[in-house]
């Protein structure tokens, strides 16, 4: 069996029985990235040499008996998380020339526990998309294939250059962060697994901010025992970050073998909506029964402000980005386009610098905020969202889960979904509930669609009770015996 | 108390502002981050990544500058709030390297409050205080460095600022004076702002309209970042009187921002209401509420020093000193503890007699403060020992505290190494007195005529011939004796 199918508790396992070296796994997937990245664009920045001197450390420490789980796992990591000495790009022109000083906690986290970084992977510019076409360096390319057609699918977003690299073998895990969905849709999108973890749960210190009450770090791996391990290492209290939250991470991976057996699982019935893709409700009906079989208590649930969310989102996300991204000027850092005076020098590097995208997204921030419209749509927003969250609040009374379909579609095409934005957004319609509310939700892999293209389910838990969703996830997936593979994979 | 008007063509005017002050607070590191928020240091020296608004950044409030703000809080008589909340205040400038200002909006940590101020004629007024927030300062823009570029120091930017905003309470120029002094003198007694105007480190907002008697408010002008006692003064007047003159040749006053410029005495347009920016407010997300406990509160009460005012009347009631000379005396802590110092066990109104009158003006003769001068709180308390204790008498005392000054000697020295010791041995002094009257045997004659007032003439002399040095009662007493 070649390295690269190997698992991430596979591969630990494998590294710490000597069988294969950390060299040895680093230089596969250095090959591996080699030969597919310049096709996928999962990377903007490979490191290659920076992998392999990490792997050297990683393989020293094997040996001396310092090595963690992960020590000389090789993993992409989202180019949001800045990273001392190696340009970190957001996705964005206007940070091309950036290389940070320092260091974020998530990936600081993952570099002590000895895990290799095959370099930095592409995402939508700023984390503002769900395709991954926003990408001032290119969009990536979803490794996998509607059943006879070449056409070039996306790999959803942002996220969508960990999802990729995942999926197609260039990496054997990745970090991704999630602000509306961008790690639960790609992950979905290209047939892995990745969990949104309760906001608070990781630190956000050094990580490229898009809406700061939103954005929240998590893993994206084949499996669901992967992320578990990696949130491991993830997680936990950063005093650099006020809004990370004092409480103890506990062994993720413990949960994973806790099964389902009298959990009580809610399907709530405003996600249940007209004109939804019927592959995709026949799949979540799947895994209700997969539940059931498992031993557990399927609920009828309601949250009733759900239909809000996505309105809610588009207000509160972009609100806070206008104002988080005011910071790229050009007077200290990134790219600088020279000005007649200060606002003329403003206005060129912002223009040249940003995407249309983005560019979007600040627009709406700034009008939301406005003076005149602020009670009408950021503060109007603030409470529905406080809604939203009562509305979890009320149903995990009931509930020990929730379950419903991580996307409202399978991967789509490159060039499709493109002429209007709002259709775009339509895609976080399942994952924006669970950000406003703050609650940790995983996406696993459940099944193909009748294209061949992977779908995937949510699982959305209580604040700070990953552990459930683990559980419940290791349960779908257990049932579910996804073992598709994308058509463009490294071997 | 004399009302503060002017003067127009149409009538008499009254003035209406309203004070903010910004006052940087006094702590080690800056509000959000661990760079030095020290006075000085070479450009950019003082400034952390999150300073610089780098990617990623992410804001940790300093507990001490919350500390500071309870304690101005409670040095203001002033509400605190136990929930309050940061906002962003978004603009952009090159010295405001996140885009925005972290602020407090909404909910202050201080609610209202009120101060006393005390005017020239001894009245005494209330301002009433509406709030205190807590905000980051900005950076500095040099603009006269090099021919076409700009340039930033970034040392200030992130630095802790209170903003104190009074109502509009104040009427008159020397009312606002008063009132910024004492908002001074507050901080400094807490240690919470140095008060510094001339270094920045308190500037202040000027709000000011004019109105006739009677009327409510008219529309206000806010003359921005004035930096001296001064010039606030100045600046009120100024833009009082061009207020006037605006409504009375007809026009209106409109809503702008104002600067005063100090050389030419008057005020300018800075930016109108139209060109206002909109700050589009909003919770600032990278920080959770802020939360502080009523025990915390009661804590750093209990630990407040004692406050001017506190200070002033227990100086009166424990000392017997007159109220305006406890004022003169607490007007700074150092001038207060020297007063205290010397006072302790004494009396009272002679130590407050000594710092007002002979201190005070050896110290401006000599140009030395309380903490440079010659003559400790001990030296000037040995010398009212030596007067308690008759060792010398108070005309001695003026000598020996002129050495002191000089030499920077103790007073028992002087009196011991000068020979100065008072003389009570009334053997001597009747001595003296026979002398003084044998030689002045006509002006005995005339004293005993009726011409009362040679009494004092006969003490002089006698005093004269013991080189001062007599006991001034026993001396009076002698030569009462002797001129039957």
């Amino acid at each position: 069996m070649s390295l690269l199918n190997l698992t991430l508790a596979q591969a630990s396992k494998a590294l710490h029985a000597g069988e294969v070296s950390a060299t040895e796994l680093t230089t596969a997937y250095i090959k591996a990235v080699e030969e597919l990245n310049p096709r996928l664009n999962a990377f903007i920045t490979p490191t290659p040499e920076l992998a392999l001197a990490q792997a050297r450390d990683a393989d020293a420490r094997l040996k001396s008996g310092t090595a963690t789980p992960l020590t000389g796992i090789p993993i992409a990591m989202k180019d949001l998380f800045c990273t001392a000495g190696v340009r970190t790009t957001a996705a964005s022109k206007i940070l091309s020339p950036f290389v940070p000083p320092y260091e974020s906690t998530v990936s600081a986290k993952l570099k002590a526990a000895g895990a290799v970084t095959l370099g930095k992977a592409n995402l939508d510019e700023f984390a503002m998309g769900s395709s991954n076409i926003t990408s001032a360096y290119g969009p990536v390319e979803n490794p996998w294939k509607r059943t006879g057609s070449d056409a070039k699918l996306v790999p959803g977003g942002s996220s969508g250059g960990s999802a990729a690299a995942v999926a197609a073998r260039l990496a054997l895990a990745a970090t991704g962060t999630d602000t509306g969905g961008s790690i639960r849709q790609p992950a979905a999108f290209t047939g892995i697994a990745g969990i949104k973890p309760t906001y608070g749960r990781c630190s956000r210190y050094g990580i490229v901010a898009f809406a700061s009450s939103l954005d929240q770090a998590g893993p994206m791996a084949r499996t669901v025992e992967d992320n578990a391990m990696l949130l491991n290492v993830m997680a936990g209290f950063d005093e650099k970050d006020s809004t990370s939250a004092n409480v103890a991470v506990p062994d993720f991976t413990q949960a994973l073998t806790r099964g389902v057996a009298g959990k009580r699982i809610g399907i709530p019935r405003e996600y249940r909506l007209d004109g939804t893709n019927p592959e995709i409700l026949a799949l979540w009906d799947q895994g209700i029964a997969w539940l059931r079989e498992a031993g557990a208590e399927v609920i009828d649930i309601s949250l009733p402000h759900t239909k809000y969310g996505l309105a809610v989102y588009y207000i509160v996300a972009p609100a806070e980005a206008s104002s988080n991204l005011a910071r790229y000027d050009g007077v200290r850092f990134g790219a600088r386009e020279d000005g007649h005076d200060l606002i003329d020098m403003y206005e060129r590097t912002r223009a040249a610098g940003f995407g249309p995208e983005v560019k979007r997204r600040i627009m709406i921030g700034t009008y939301v905020l406005s003076h005149g419209y602020y009670d009408a749509y950021y503060l109007k927003a603030q409470k529905v969202r406080a809604l939203i969250l009562r509305d979890f609040q009320q149903a995990f009374t009931q509930v020990d889960a929730i379950l419903t379909p991580t996307a409202p579609s399978a991967a789509f095409g490159l060039g499709e979904k493109m002429d209007d934005p709002v259709t775009m957004y339509l895609n976080d319609v399942f994952t924006v509930p669970a950000s406003l509310a703050g609650v940790p939700a995983m996406s696993v892999p459940a099944g193909l669609s009748s294209e061949g293209l992977p779908l995937g389910l949510q699982i959305i838990g209580r604040h700070f009770d990953e552990e459930t969703v683990f559980a419940v996830s290791a349960a779908i997936e257990k049932a579910a015996g996804f073992n598709a593979l994308p058509e463009l994979r490294a071997k | 108390m004399a009302t503060y008007t002017l003067e127009g063509r149409t009538g008499t005017w009254e003035i209406v502002v309203g004070l903010e002050i910004h006052a940087q607070v006094i702590s080690e590191s800056k509000l959000f981050s661990g760079a030095s928020a020290t006075y000085g240091g070479a450009p950019n020296d003082h400034v952390s990544f999150v300073d610089a608004g780098f990617p990623g950044m992410l804001p940790v409030i300093n507990a001490e500058c919350v500390a500071q703000a309870v304690r101005t809080g409670l040095g203001l008589k002033a509400q605190i709030n136990l929930e309050s909340r940061f906002d962003r205040k978004n603009y952009f400038y090159a010295d405001l390297p996140n885009g925005y200002q972290i602020s407090q909006f909404q909910m202050p940590i201080v609610g209202t409050g009120t101060v006393e101020i005390e005017l020239q004629d001894g009245t005494i007024k209330h301002i009433g205080i509406t709030r205190l927030h807590l905000e980051q300062d900005a950076g500095k823009s040099m603009h006269d460095q090099h021919p076409a570029k700009s340039v930033i120091d970034l040392n200030r930017a992130g630095v802790a600022l209170m903003e104190i905003v009074s109502e509009p309470d104040i009427r008159s120029p020397e009312e606002a004076g008063a009132y910024l002094r004492k908002i001074r003198q507050i901080v400094r007694y807490l240690g919470t702002c140095d008060g510094n105007m001339e270094e920045g480190s308190m500037r202040a907002d000027v709000n000011v309209s004019v109105r006739k008697a009677g009327e409510p408010f008219r529309t206000r002008c806010e003359i921005k970042n004035v930096n001296s006692v001064r010039f606030v003064m100045h600046a009120i007047e100024a833009e009082a009187i061009r207020q006037i003159e605006v409504w009375e040749q007809g026009g209106e006053v409109v809503q702008e921002t104002r600067l005063y410029d100090p050389s030419k005495g008057e005020t300018r347009s800075m930016r109108s209401k139209e060109d206002a920016h909109d700050y589009r407010y909003f919770p600032e997300p990278d920080l959770l509420p802020l939360i502080i406990e009523q025990s915390w509160v009661d804590e750093l009460k209990a630990k407040l020093p004692e406050l001017p005012d506190e200070k002033r009347a227990r100086f009166c009631a424990e000392y017997g000193i007159p109220f305006y000379d406890a004022g003169v005396l607490v007007a700074d802590q150092t001038t207060a503890d020297f007063y205290e110092t010397v006072a302790k066990g004494r009396d009272g109104k002679l130590a407050a007699n000594w710092i007002t009158g002979d201190f005070f003006a050896a110290l401006n003769r000599t140009g030395a403060s309380i903490e440079t001068s010659p003559v400790s709180a001990a030296a000037l308390g040995q010398l009212l020992d030596l007067i308690a204790d008759k060792t010398i008498n108070g005309r001695i005392a003026k000598d020996v505290f002129e050495e002191m000054v000089e030499t920077g000697a103790m007073p028992a020295e002087i009196v011991e190494k000068k020979g100065l010791r008072q003389v009570t041995d009334t053997g001597a002094i009747d001595e003296a007195v026979t002398k003084v009257l044998a030689d002045n045997q006509d002006k005995v004659a005339e004293y005993k005529s009726g011409k009362d007032k040679l009494f004092g003439f006969f003490v002089g002399q006698v005093m004269k011939a013991m080189q001062g040095k007599g006991n001034p009662a026993l001396v009076n007493e002698a030569v009462k004796k002797q001129l039957g």
